[in-house]
């Protein structure tokens, strides 16, 4: 077990928060809506091959707000500033959701410090005539139920008892969620128009359940990106590091053996 | 007493026909109500019943007319009010026009809002009072307008309507969300500088401070709350008048509030009993999530209301519990006449802006209620604020 590193670093002038854990080359985790401020079991694992960074995007968790923030390609302008700060090269980005959308639009602006990307049921596209469903209508509870498939891990989620520290967090999470993609909901036409030019090795992971982004995006997906690869992960819903976290994890090494 | 309180007739032009059975159907009767609960004639029928009994508030004396601005739902039938108020601006002689208010955030062209205004100040010789509003939550999913920018929105939006009106044209405007290279106001406001601006909200501490600032001493409007926050935010405008300097007096504070009035207290509580709760419980009905979208309030406001749980649920809305609350005024017009001074010497507003026509309530009510409450509440108070030697010896 490796030891993870839990700390913050001043980039564009925003206190964020980082947890960094492993060996090898880089991989940059971006988390979506919920954030992620918390060492995961599928981090613990992929810390075995990569020197993993899971940083708290900017406006989410502990991280600051920074008064420069107002969409997603604020955030890809970030990261690409946060690879440099970190002097970082043949990075493996794995994007979930939100986090697969800030992925594009750093792919889209500038690639060089990127090796392979892992798309893990982003936004960022639409399906016209397929709408995303509508999170900011979903309370607490029937956000989890909604994200998992399986209902008994749905239930085992609502079990653990939520902290007033995780309650704010959640309502500072929402806030920016709102604020970055709020109009158009979950996607941002100018990437439609761009995401063409992305070049590099691409995966696709998609639950087959997805209740949040409907798994015909993933379509969506391998027709815009020239080469990506789609892998759909049965019984599974919005979050498959967590809920198919085996199936996932071997999607990402078998993907990396590949590129 | 020899204060004068000034009477307003506040109207939200609900579908009153909407089957209710219907509402319980659905999450909410705002945003995903499908319109085809809508009835076109029947809505013929209820805009112009609706003029008729904001006119009648004309001839019956009150000192101003309200309309208001909502969207996509049956609650209340004004998306553009500036419509409406330009109907009542000339079939009018006596009462100012208020549309209370514009939601500017919504805006993507505010300019739109400062011309409407401009043109009903002009046509009325300055009968009119503008209301800036967020509008509710809900109105951010219906208009895709960015609730996490709202503030930020309402403010830029305001400025640039302000300087519409009072500099001189053309200028450029260059804002975050808004840019303008020829603001170049045509109709010039009737009212110089420009109309009052009164601020209606359900209540927040960012909101009060801003109003009530020494540049702005906007009036404020307190909309459809319990008494006790009432109380409690109008104490806060008057501290933070008093904190810049100046006395905030009772006609910078105004209480929207439901009110039915009828012979007896006992007449009036089973007359309003059915379409008071209607206005609470189903055409007010959304669940929180629609009621407030994030960035709607402050984030500590709302990391504060999430952690006590507060905005799951705000109590029952039954008319025993809407009456002791305050948010409905409900009896004999002395009651209710009571209640009003009651309250006005314990809180300090000079101006009550009361809804009598709510929900389902049916014309022949409605008037009915107009009619009482104009003569034996309205008339009574201005009676007794004339000659305050009289009302003593009561």
């Amino acid at each position: 077990m490796s030891e993870v590193k839990d700390f913050y670093e001043t980039i564009e002038g925003c206190k964020t928060h980082i947890l960094r854990g492993g060996q090898g080359a880089p991989l940059l985790f971006l988390h979506g809506a919920n954030g992620a401020g918390r060492w995961m079991p599928f981090m613990a694992d992929l810390a075995k091959d990569f020197d993993v960074f899971v940083p708290e995007h900017p406006g989410y968790g502990k991280s600051d707000t920074p008064p420069w923030l107002d969409n997603v390609g604020d955030l890809a302008n970030y990261y690409l500033s946060f690879m440099k700060h970190f002097g970082l090269k043949d990075v493996t980005v794995v994007g979930t959701s939100m986090g697969g959308w800030i992925a594009c639009e750093i792919a889209v602006r500038d690639p060089a410090r990127i090796k392979r990307q892992v798309l893990v049921a982003p936004a960022g596209l639409r399906v016209i005539g397929t709408p995303v469903a509508d999170l900011f209508l979903w309370n607490a509870e029937t956000t989890v139920r909604n994200l998992f498939h399986s209902k008994e891990m749905a239930e085992r989620m609502l079990a653990i008892p939520m902290t007033e520290e995780d309650s704010d967090i959640g309502a500072k999470n929402r806030l920016m969620t709102a604020r970055l993609a709020w109009s158009p909901r979950l996607c941002n036409p100018d990437l439609e128009k761009w995401i063409h030019r992305v070049e590099l090795p691409t995966l696709v992971v998609w639950g087959r359940n997805d209740a949040l982004i409907p798994v015909a995006y993933a379509e969506r997906f391998r027709e815009a990106i020239p080469g990506a690869k789609v892998q759909i992960i049965e019984d599974c819903g919005h979050i498959p590091h967590a809920e198919k976290t085996t199936e996932f994890l071997a999607a990402i090494r078998g993907f990396a053996k590949a590129s | 007493m020899s204060k004068n309180t000034e009477f307003y007739l506040f109207h939200l032009m609900p579908y009153a026909d909407l089957d209710l059975t219907q509402v319980e159907k659905h999450d909410s009767s705002w945003v995903t109500l499908p319109n085809s609960n809508y009835d076109p004639k029947k809505g013929h029928l209820l805009y112009n019943r609706y003029l008729d009994e904001l006119e009648m508030g004309d001839t019956l004396g009150f000192d101003g007319l309200c309309v208001n601005e909502h969207h996509s739902n049956a609650y209340g039938l004004m998306p553009n009010p500036g419509v409406l108020a330009g109907m009542l601006a000339r079939r009018t002689k006596n009462v100012k026009i208020a549309v209370l208010g514009r939601a500017l955030p919504l805006l993507n062209n505010p300019i739109t809002v400062a011309e409407e205004f401009a043109i009903l100040d002009n046509v009325t010789a300055g009968r009119f009072v503008a209301g800036f509003v967020r509008g509710i939550g809900a109105e951010y999913f219906s208009w895709n307008s960015n609730p996490a920018m709202s503030h930020e929105r309402f403010h830029e939006a305001h400025d640039l309507i302000v300087q519409a009106w009072t500099r001189e044209g053309p200028f450029a405007f260059e804002g975050k969300h808004y840019n303008f290279n020829y603001v170049n106001l045509w109709p010039r406001p009737y009212q110089q500088p420009h109309p009052p601006i009164w601020i209606p909200s359900q209540g927040s501490t960012e909101t009060i401070e801003w109003a009530a600032h020494p540049s702005r001493r906007y009036v404020y409007l307190q909309t459809f709350s319990p008494v006790a926050m009432l109380a409690k935010f109008m104490k806060e405008y008057q501290n933070s008048a008093e904190r810049h300097g100046w006395q905030a007096t009772p006609d910078r504070l105004g209480w929207a509030v439901p009110c039915y009035v009828a012979e007896t207290d006992e007449i009036a509580r089973n007359e309003a009993r059915p379409h008071i709760e209607a206005f609470y419980q189903k055409f007010l009905r959304m669940p929180p999530e629609m009621l407030l979208p994030p960035g709607y309030l402050s984030l500590k406001s709302m990391q504060g209301m999430l952690r006590a749980k507060t905005q799951l649920r705000s109590g029952p809305k039954d008319l025993d519990a809407v009456i002791d609350s305050g948010m409905f005024l409900c009896g004999s017009a002395k009651t209710v006449r009571d209640q009003i001074l009651r309250y006005q010497q314990d809180i300090g507003f000079g101006k009550i802006l009361t809804m009598l026509q709510f929900g389902t309530l049916p014309h022949e009510l409605a008037v009915k209620n107009m009619q009482i409450y104009a003569r034996d509440v309205m008339g009574e108070i201005r009676k007794m604020e004339a000659a305050p030697a009289m009302a003593a010896a009561k």
